[in-house]
């Protein structure tokens, strides 16, 4: 497993190369992500795919590696380079979408807008909201919305502040069965259109096949087979994946017996 | 109707093989222990308000230790207010993020007071801040005398009242969900931006309960006041001190006195309630 990413890094996109360690559990893995295709992250509960998230955000520090976005690192170990959370432009939607329960939808999408004052920050708000088509929503209160509904307001924050990458973490698995085959049509949509270096986290070969991106398969820590979709289909390397491309490894169906990702 | 027959105490006693006399013993028991309990509370408290005519308690407001009583106390119990929050936010704040045993330690350590006889503390006290106390020989060289000053009342009232205050926040900090924290930062908000616009707001019922939890034990603090602030009028008598010291010339003051500061329990009980309904 070598580095899909070299030191000089001066392509476009999110490359990925980190390896620590939390608990028991190694993290050794390296990847890029471009603009126009997005990377899917499949793998059983507890393999580390969202530890590898929170280092790419620098919520958690690996021991070595490189993390740059657009060529310009945001973490090099060997360089001491190490960009706190708010300064990486990455934005990153949770599984349960984490909106602010205390502001409206509007002021939960103005949260992270720059602009010179509080009246344009709103107005960008609300630009975001309509491009997710929730600008009806922008009145209520979180605790009043849909799951579905919920995740556009966490896409529309996300993406009203002009993040450099997007990082979702199972942005389906909330969802009801009935949502879920529109949300996944229109998730996928959009990530073409908005060309952001992406990584979506899923444990779904549905999911998978609908966003249409490259596909990286995690088991503890590493990365055992990537490509797409497809590929993996003709030619599954690991039983993980056999499972996976057989449809029956969906959400916490499987597990590798770790807890659940922290 | 299966569920007749073996439900309600007539079918219960009946099943158990019919022993009335036992069911009636034990019931009888129960009310009376439970009856003795009530009482226990409620004759205390109807004798604090039914002794005394309302005329004979407004004159007992009027005697003279009592204006300077009420506002020491509503200076010295504002200031460890703000002492026990300014403070005590920030300290809630790492035990609750950091999940080191030290931490655990620090935790249980500031909960102390809550379980230290009020005599103990004072000792405790006069032990840290007196002259032959721990920072004595310090702050005797900066020429502060801390015991016995209005100073003296609001460290005593903050060190019983602090764990009320801190044990809610912490508790309310840790019920914050770690992926609101972590959002807000990948919106570009910094540390401090994070804490006052997110985990604050959020968690501000329970602190807003536990700030008035704290308020209310600073208030009825006496022991620890007693030893550390003596009790002096204008300068370290507090309401509490003061019933104590009216008790020996005048019971109606006292009984005036106490009546206020239950009313003040009471409002702030309910007030509490109601935040935490909300």
């Amino acid at each position: 497993m070598t580095a899909a990413v070299d030191d000089k890094g001066l392509g476009t996109g999110l490359d990925v190369f980190v390896q620590g360690a939390l608990g028991t559990l190694a993290i050794d893995v390296s990847f890029a992500v471009s603009s126009e295709v997005p990377l899917v992250m499949v793998g059983p509960n507890g393999a580390g795919k969202t530890t590898i998230l929170m280092m790419i955000l620098g919520a958690l520090r690996p021991r070595r590696g490189r993390v740059a976005l657009d060529g310009t690192p945001l973490f090099d170990d060997r360089r001491g380079i190490d960009l706190p959370v708010e300064r990486r432009g990455i934005a990153f939607v949770p599984q349960r979408y984490a909106l602010f329960p205390h502001l409206d939808v509007l002021g939960n999408v103005a949260y992270g807008v720059v602009a010179p004052s509080r009246a344009e920050r709103r107005q960008r708000a609300r630009e975001a909201l309509r491009d997710l088509d929730a600008a009806a929503l922008a009145g209520r209160r979180p605790a009043q919305l849909s799951g579905g509904e919920m995740q556009r307001v966490a896409l529309a924050r996300a993406l009203a502040r002009r993040p450099g990458a997007l990082l979702l973490d199972e942005p389906l698995a909330a969802l009801d069965v009935s949502l879920r085959r529109d949300v996944r049509r229109f998730l996928s949509e959009r990530l073409r259109v908005w060309g952001i270096p992406t990584v979506v986290i899923t444990h779904d070969r549905d999911d998978a096949e609908a966003l249409d991106g490259n596909v990286i398969v995690v088991e503890s820590g590493s990365i055992t087979q990537r490509g797409r979709l497809g590929e993996l289909e003709a030619a599954p390397d690991t039983d993980f994946v056999r499972l996976l491309v057989s449809g029956r490894a969906k959400s916490s169906s499987i597990s590798d017996g770790r807890p659940r990702d922290p | 109707m299966p569920g007749a027959l073996t439900r309600g105490p007539a079918g219960l006693a009946g099943s158990r093989g019919g022993r009335p006399l036992l069911t009636a013993a034990w019931a009888l028991a129960m009310g009376i222990l439970a009856g003795a309990m009530l009482l226990l509370v409620l004759l205390p408290i109807a004798g604090l308000l039914f002794t005394s005519s309302p005329r004979e308690l407004w004159r007992g407001l009027g005697d003279p230790m009592v204006g300077p009583a009420v506002e020491l106390t509503i200076l010295t119990t504002s200031a460890s207010l703000v002492l026990v929050v300014g403070c005590g936010t920030p300290l809630a704040w790492i035990i609750a993020r950091r999940r080191g045993r030290i931490w655990r330690v620090v935790e249980t350590v500031v909960e102390m007071p809550v379980v230290l006889p009020p005599a103990v503390a004072g000792v405790a006290l006069l032990l840290a801040f007196g002259r032959r106390g721990l920072l004595g020989p310090a702050l005797g060289a900066l020429g502060i005398g801390v015991p016995f000053t209005r100073m003296a009342v609001v460290l005593a009232e903050s060190f019983v009242a602090a764990p009320f205050y801190v044990q809610a926040a912490v508790a309310a900090f840790r019920r914050l969900d770690a992926d609101l924290i972590l959002v807000a930062r990948t919106l570009g908000a910094s540390r401090p931006r994070v804490f006052f616009t997110v985990a604050i707001p959020i968690s501000w019922p329970a602190l807003a309960g536990g700030a008035a939890m704290s308020w209310a034990r600073a208030l009825g603090e006496f022991g620890a006041t007693l030893m550390f602030a003596g009790n002096l009028s204008g300068r370290t008598q507090t309401l509490p001190l003061a019933i104590y010291t009216a008790l020996e010339s005048d019971l109606r003051t006292a009984q005036s006195l106490s009546i206020v500061l239950v009313a003040v329990a009471v409002a702030l009980l309910v007030a509490i309630r109601a935040g935490a309904r909300r």
